[in-house]
């Protein structure tokens, strides 16, 4: 029984740096659709759904958040960004869809993160005292502090990439259209210039005729 | 003691249950979806995944149906194929980037139906980084202390940042690439149209002059 006191406060541990983890996915929407995620919850668990629209028309998207007894627990019109923290309140499926039925043609690419944070069962387990001695749990804290504060670098960067993947993606369109209306415009000058010389060639060659006739009377 | 042990199963239990968990989306059998992970170089990115059978006799997804398998297909920013293998009904897929950027997944099932099909239930897991290290293995193996595998931790996740710090530095590099050609762009083809305006205006007014001298109308 003495062995089993050592694996179990290291299991815990583990089950915490396993469970504090997301799902980000960054996936195209394209217009006219609708794309729903729905995961199973219980009830306290607390979970934090963030969106933002990375490239696409004018960077906005509907959401909405519903609960398994179809409630909706969160409606948005067209918004960019947003961060909804809640805790479940039921058991059972939630779901939430975003909506790109209002644009008829452009696609938008959305990145979202899904956290949930937390489970009544595991709090069973982290009521259980650890052995430890008392330094030994200030280094804990610390690094526990430490490990929070990498945390939300990492969340600042990601932000960052996403912020600066709009403007870039703005930027390499606006390359490629200057190129091609650029190349466009030249050609229509050409065109332009020849057709109204041509086009005045041809008044005076017309008329050409009948006042030759009288000319020659 | 007896009360630890208990625990200890309980604990189990929970992370048998847990595992089970994820998030999932809807998909028909012929559709194929795509997921874009902007990752820097040599990142470890771990996919998990379930495929649930929509069933309508008993209007439940049936899970593990045997013969459905997910083509996996994973492209990197140069539009090179890294990975496209088929796996399963319920598989794991592992691949490191070898290039900077944006890595595209796509999942679709190995269905032989022309259109339309069957709705499919897929639960994703995409683990990128620190995030897919298992440090139930790494405990394991080396049998390191709660602490020392805290640092571990923290060693990792650094290592992340500062390889998105690196890959920030190449991505703003392609931004000033980006926009330096679409000034130079700019300034040569306003050159050009200005170049092309006067001299196709010069061209009118000399060509028309000879014809109207030549048509004696002038």
């Amino acid at each position: 029984m003495l062995k089993l006191s050592l694996p179990i406060p290291l299991f815990l541990i583990v089950f915490l740096l396993k469970q504090i983890c997301c799902n980000e996915l960054t996936f195209e929407l394209p217009d006219n659709a609708k794309e729903c995620f729905h995961e199973k919850l219980k009830i306290g668990s607390k979970y934090t759904l963030e969106f933002q629209v990375v490239t696409g028309g004018n960077y906005d998207v509907d959401v909405e958040l519903r609960s398994p007894s179809d409630k909706i627990l969160f409606q948005v019109q067209k918004k960019q960004y947003d961060q909804i923290e809640r805790t479940a309140d039921e058991d059972g499926v939630y779901q939430f869809c975003f909506s790109n039925e209002f644009s008829t043609y452009t696609h938008k690419v959305i990145y979202i993160d899904w956290r949930v944070d937390g489970d009544p069962e595991h709090e069973i387990s982290s009521a259980n005292p650890r052995v430890a001695e008392g330094a030994l749990t200030m280094i804990e804290s610390k690094v526990g502090n430490i490990h929070r504060n990498l945390e939300s670098c990492i969340d600042y960067q990601t932000h960052h990439r996403l912020r600066e993947a709009t403007g870039r993606a703005r930027a390499e369109d606006l390359q490629e259209r200057v190129q091609i209306w650029s190349i466009g415009q030249f050609i229509l000058i050409i065109i332009v210039a020849i057709g109204t010389v041509l086009l005045l060639r041809s008044f005076f060659t017309d008329r050409r005729t009948p006042s030759s006739m009288t000319w020659h009377r | 003691m007896g009360n630890q042990s208990f625990l200890f199963i309980v604990f189990i239990v929970i992370q048998l249950i847990l595992t089970t968990h994820s998030l999932y989306f809807h998909i028909r059998e012929t559709e194929r979806k795509c997921f874009i992970e902007e990752i820097p170089d040599q990142t470890l990115v771990i996919g998990k995944y379930k495929v649930e059978l929509f069933d309508a006799a008993t209007n439940t997804y049936l899970p593990s149906t045997p013969g459905i398998g997910m083509h996996v297909e994973v492209k990197d920013p140069e539009e090179k194929i890294v990975l496209s293998k088929l796996y399963t009904s319920e598989g794991r897929f592992t691949f490191t980037s070898h290039t900077p950027g944006e890595h595209v997944i796509c999942l679709y099932s190995n269905s032989t139906a022309w259109f339309g099909g069957q709705q499919l239930r897929v639960h994703l897991d995409i683990d990128i980084g620190e995030h897919a290290v298992d440090y139930q293995q790494i405990s394991a193996k080396e049998k390191l202390t709660e602490l020392q595998l805290r640092v571990r931790q923290l060693l990792d996740q650094v290592e992340q940042i500062s390889k998105e710090q690196s890959y920030q530095r190449y991505r703003e590099e392609r931004f000033r690439a980006t926009s330096e050609s679409t000034n130079q762009r700019v300034l040569w083809w306003s050159i050009a149209q200005l170049l092309i305006l006067v001299i196709a205006g010069f061209w009118q007014m000399r060509h028309l002059k000879g014809f109207f001298e030549a048509k004696k109308l002038v």
